[in-house]
This record gives structure tokens, sequence and C-alpha cells, in this order.
């Protein structure tokens, strides 16, 4: 039955329902009420939740967590997930199956999530939900890619994902099955000779064949190759005959989808692609969709970070123009006046016309 | 006849270390493995470890483990046993990856009363980058970063990390031992079964400071190592038990009793000898 919820809390269901048990996080606009929600929440369903006293401890937390084979997830917003890049890094190395929800506050953290803000050669796979019910989706996915991958999975979020109320359901989804965590501390192989250790570094209890770290590092590195080979996701509309084609991701790539779904009944030639994943990127949806295109824009609520990706992928098929930018409320935490299907409309339109771009709207600030 | 030094512990997969000769820490590592066997908690303990020089001790140690980072070990160690109620659960860091690094982590699991056992390796200072000071290091100590010796007024005043702890509500067992003669050696490993007897009975925090040798890091001969540590950290950091039952004592009672058996034993010599 489908029942009214912000986002917040059917991400928290949906993370129930795919069986995450432990949770850690600290307050932060507008990752919060789902940190709220984990919390009223979890003991319920016999998990924990700890309000951490930092970010850098609640990914600790959470990665003693995984250690044991639970499923297990932190967040923040963008600033909070700063503080915890050192143990993402780690994390990857360890094969751990962590899951980060970025409540970011606009789109400004897409290098963030797709470079990793820590060191080494390491990626998450991100997930980037449009609306509620993809988001629900989305949610239960991430355990699973995380699970299969033995690979950290990052959903981005923002204000409205966290905030909007919708009419939603969270159904577990049946993902298939994932291997046994076999690698699991549970303690109990002590003094027996077979104890198992869960190391970043590649190392291996004394007497078993170590790959030792070159050895390891690589070893991921095939790993993030075979990624990108399977798990790329991506939403393409219209872009057969597309003369314009919008490149767009999460909540704004659901508004540049409307604008499209728009202009195409009004028999413009445009079309869009909307990437899922982030990371793996979609780079042949992009490209063909390029391909005999006069021109490729790129609308984010960032300064244009993800614009890199569609000019690594479009590799100059056609000139790759931002008409996104910079646009939030006064806090700096929530929707700027540039997320409305009006003021998109005319930004497409004017690069699909070749007319000369709007300047970006402006928030009202209160006086104080 | 198996001789003490020869007997490799239950829970060692093998005896070969990477420490410097008069290195104090395998010997710490001996006093809580021994501790872990003989209280029979083998098959249901995971441990965590930090960086730092016992870092290899994570491949030797016939443990279920987990390599943490820099300072992060009390975190990950929470998070396990939130998960695992029923494991006995420890971390392994020394004084730059605790005191330094991992201040607040150390604390606040503490201040939670997270059920875990917390060891720091104490030598007071970075051993493994070449001996730089950590914020242990004691007034006057010579490092790599304090060439003429620790200033207060230059670089501050050392933390004495047990006594932060023991202050704590959530801090259940808190002592202080030292790896420098027998009788220390025996002391402290008496500290490590009530610390992990403390956890098996549910009732909180515990936490072992352990002194140990570094003659390496102290820049003085392989010999010198037990005595330096006894006149320069072990004035300072005082070896005893500063949290037991919910009744703290503070370094300086510490240090004021040990004056007064000191000269009790004085008195007694002058008065013809002492008991056993």
């Amino acid at each position: 039955m489908k029942k009214l919820m912000e986002g917040s809390e059917a991400m928290a269901e949906a993370a129930i329902a795919a069986g995450c048990r432990f949770f850690a996080g600290y307050p932060m606009t507008p990752f919060t009420e789902l940190l709220e929600h984990f919390a009223r929440r979890m003991p319920e369903v016999g998990g924990v939740c700890i309000n951490a006293e930092s970010e850098l401890e609640a990914v600790g937390m959470a990665w003693g967590a995984l250690a044991t084979g639970a499923r297990a997830a932190t967040g923040s917003t963008g600033q909070g997930l700063s503080l915890m890049q050192e143990s993402f890094s780690e994390i990857t190395l360890a094969e751990l199956p962590l899951v980060i929800f970025n409540m970011a506050r606009g789109q400004q953290d897409y290098y963030q999530s797709t470079r990793g803000g820590g060191h080494g050669d390491y990626r998450h796979i991100v997930l980037a939900p449009a609306d509620l019910a993809e988001a629900i989706e989305l949610t239960q996915l991430a355990f699973h890619l995380a699970d299969t991958w033995r690979n950290p999975v990052l959903v981005y979020g923002d204000y409205l994902t966290a905030h909007i109320q919708e009419a939603v359901e969270v159904d577990p989804l049946e993902l298939g099955p994932v291997a046994d965590k076999d690698w699991a501390l549970d303690g109990s192989l002590g003094g027996t000779g077979r104890s198992r250790i869960i190391s970043p570094l590649g190392f291996a209890k004394t007497g078993r064949r170590s790959p030792g770290i070159e050895q390891h590092l690589r070893t991921m590195t095939d790993k993030s190759r075979q990624i990108e080979a399977a798990e790329v996701r991506v939403e393409v509309g219209h872009v057969d005959d597309a003369q314009t084609v919008i490149v767009a991701f999460g909540t704004p790539g659901k508004f540049v989808r409307y604008v499209v779904n728009q202009l195409r009944a009004d028999g413009e030639r445009i079309g869009f692609v909307r990437p899922i994943t982030l990371w793996p990127y979609p780079t042949d949806a992009v490209a063909a969709a390029a391909e005999g295109a006069r021109t490729v824009g790129v609308f984010e609520l960032c300064a244009g970070q993800m614009i890199d990706d569609v000019r690594l992928s479009v590799l100059g098929r056609a000139p790759v123009v931002g008409i996104g930018g910079i646009s939030t409320d006064g806090s700096g935490f929530g929707v700027g006046p540039l997320l409305d299907a009006e003021i998109i409309r005319d930004r497409i339109l004017a690069l699909h016309r070749g007319e000369t771009m709007p300047p970006l709207p402006d928030n009202e600030r209160l006086e104080v | 006849m198996k001789l003490v030094g020869q007997a490799k512990p239950d829970l060692l997969l093998s005896q070969e270390h990477h420490m410097c000769p008069g290195c104090g820490e395998p010997m710490a590592l001996r006093g809580y493995l021994e501790a872990i066997s003989e209280l029979g908690l083998t098959q249901r303990t995971i441990a965590v470890h930090g960086i730092g020089c016992y870092t290899s001790f994570s491949m030797t140690t016939d443990l279920d483990l987990v390599q943490a980072l820099h300072g992060r070990a009390p975190s990950v160690a929470t998070g396990i046993k939130r998960m695992r109620p029923d494991a006995i659960v420890f971390t392994l860091q020394g004084d730059g990856d605790m005191v330094n690094e991992g201040l607040q982590e150390v604390l606040h699991t503490a201040a939670r009363g997270e059920n875990i056992t917390c060891v720091l390796l104490n030598n007071g200072v970075f051993g493994e980058t070449g001996g730089h000071m950590t914020a242990t290091t004691v007034l006057g100590q010579r490092t790599k970063n304090s060439l003429d010796g620790r200033d207060a007024n230059y670089h501050g005043y050392p933390i004495l990390i047990g006594d932060l702890i023991a202050r704590l509500q959530g801090a259940a067992y808190v002592a202080r031992g030292s790896v420098h003669n027998a009788a220390g050696f025996a002391r402290t490993k008496r500290m490590f079964k009530r610390a992990f007897e403390t956890q098996v009975r549910g009732e909180g925090f515990s936490f072992v400071e352990v002194l140990t040798m570094c003659p390496t890091g102290w820049f003085i001969p392989t010999t010198e190592g037990p005595s330096y540590m006894n006149e320069t950290l072990g004035e300072v950091h005082i070896m005893g038990e500063l949290k037991v039952d919910g009744v703290i004592r503070t370094t300086d009672e510490l240090h004021e009793e040990n004056i007064r058996k000191a000269a009790e034993i004085e008195a007694a010599l002058a008065r013809g000898g002492v008991d056993a």
C-alpha cells in the first residue's frame, strides 16, 4: 500500500528492507532527517543506529559493522563526507561493502563522489535517483551492488530527495543472490591457525599466500574495470534525431526530462540523457546521443563538474556547453530558483536556437 | 623444561617479528595474548589494530582481526561489538595513534561505555617514523623534533591519557602497566586479565596502557632501554590502577603512594629488613 513519506523516511525504509542493520551518522542539513529515521527505526528491527560524535567516527563504526558481515551504511552531506574520505579510500581497498548516502547541497559533490576525495585509485559506484520511487529502488540496489562487488556504493540525493513528500511504497526488491560473506569475522577462528584478517594493505596472515600491496592494488583496478563494463545505468529520451542533447542527473535530471518531453511535443528536435550511475559513467550512451547532434548541453546545479565526463564521452563530436550553474536558497543548503521548469526551458531553447543564454536567476535574499 | 623466553604464546602464528632489539612491544603482545588464552576467550575474540610498529603483529596474531586506520580503531571496534555483542573486542594502538591522531575516538568510545578493551602501547615517541615527539612524550625527552628535549613553553605538556579516561563515567577499568622488568610484566598481565574480565561481565569500557621500551626511538643503547624508561616515562606515566570498581586514583596519587611505599621500605630496611 502506498504511503505518504518524505524522501529521508523512504530511503531509510528501503535500506532496512534491503537488510541494513547498522547505521552511524552525524547530523547535518539536509542529511539530518535520514539519521533521524534510522535512529527511530533501527531498534525496532533489531538493528543499531549510533549518533556518532563526528563523521570520522561514524564511518569508522560502519567499517567495524561491515567487518562482521552486517549490511551497514553511513552518510552526510558532501561537507561531512569530506571528513570521511580517508576511511572511504581504505574501506574500498579492504573490499568492504559500505553504502554511503550523500544528501548533497546541490550538485557540488559530483567530483567528490565520482573522482573520490580520498587518496589512491579507488572508485565508488554512484547511484543518482531522480525521484523517490527511484530512490527506493536504488537504495536497495546499492546494498546489493556493494555486496556483489565488495565495493562501496554511494547514493547521491539532495535537499529535494531528502525532504519532498510523495505517496510511495517500499517493497523489498528481489535482486538475486550474492556470495556468502566467508570473509566476515566472528572471532571463532582464534587459535586455530585459520583466523582471518580484513586489511586494506593486501596483508594475509603469516603462512598464507599474500598478494602484497602492488598486486592487491592492481587487482582492485581490475575490479573497477569489470564494474565499468557491467554496471552502467542510464535513461535516454528522444536522442535519435536530436539536434540538441541535454545531459542532467538526479533531481535536475527529472526537471530536464519533463521539459524535454514538453519541447518534443512542441516539435523541437531535442533529446536528453540522464545518467543513473555517475560512476561508471554512461560514456557510450552520451557518445551515441552526441553523434549527429549540433550541440550538447549540460544542466547541473554547480559551476560545472559533470561536464568533464560529458566532454570525455563526446570527444569532440559536438560542442559541449554548460547551461546550469550555481543556485541555492539563502541558507546554501536547499534549492535555488534555477531549479524551475520554465527557466530550464528557456535555457534549453536558447542553446537549441543559438540565442544568448539568459542570466542565472538570483535567489530573493531576505534583508535582515 | 621450556624456558619462558622460548615459549611461544598459543595465539602467535610465528615468533618472527620486525621489531628493533630492545623493543618492549613484543612483551606487551605476549602479555595480552596469554591473558586471552588463559581466560579461555581464544575463539570469541576480534582484534582491531592501528598503525604503528606493532601493525606487523596483524599478520602473526592468530585472532580474527581488522586492520584499521591510524587513530580510528576504537570506532571500528565499536561497530564490531555492536553487531557481535558476544565477541570480545579489543584495540591495539600506540601513543601516536591513540593520543595524537585519534584522541577524540578513544575518549568518546570510553564515554559511551562501549563494552570493549583498548590497549595502548606508550613509548612516548613515533617509533615507526624514527623517533618523533608524541602527545605523551615527557618534558625533557629528546626526540627528532624536540632535539633539546621537550620544552613545556615551546612544545606543550604531555597528556596523561589514563587520567582523562578514568574520569569518564563509561570507563569501568583503567590501568597503566609497564614491561621494563619481570615484576612490571607480571602486573601488566594481571591488568589485561582484569580488563578482559570487565568486558566479559559487560561492565563497560576497559583500558590498559603499557609503557614499552623504544631504545631506537630514544637514541640510547639497547641495554639501557628499561632503566631509561623507568627514569623518564616511568616517572611521569606512573604505573598502577587508575580506576577499579568506580574508585578513581589519579597519577599524582599513584606517585605519592609509590613515594610512601619506598619510604616505608627504606624505614623497614633501616630497622633491619623487610618481611617477604
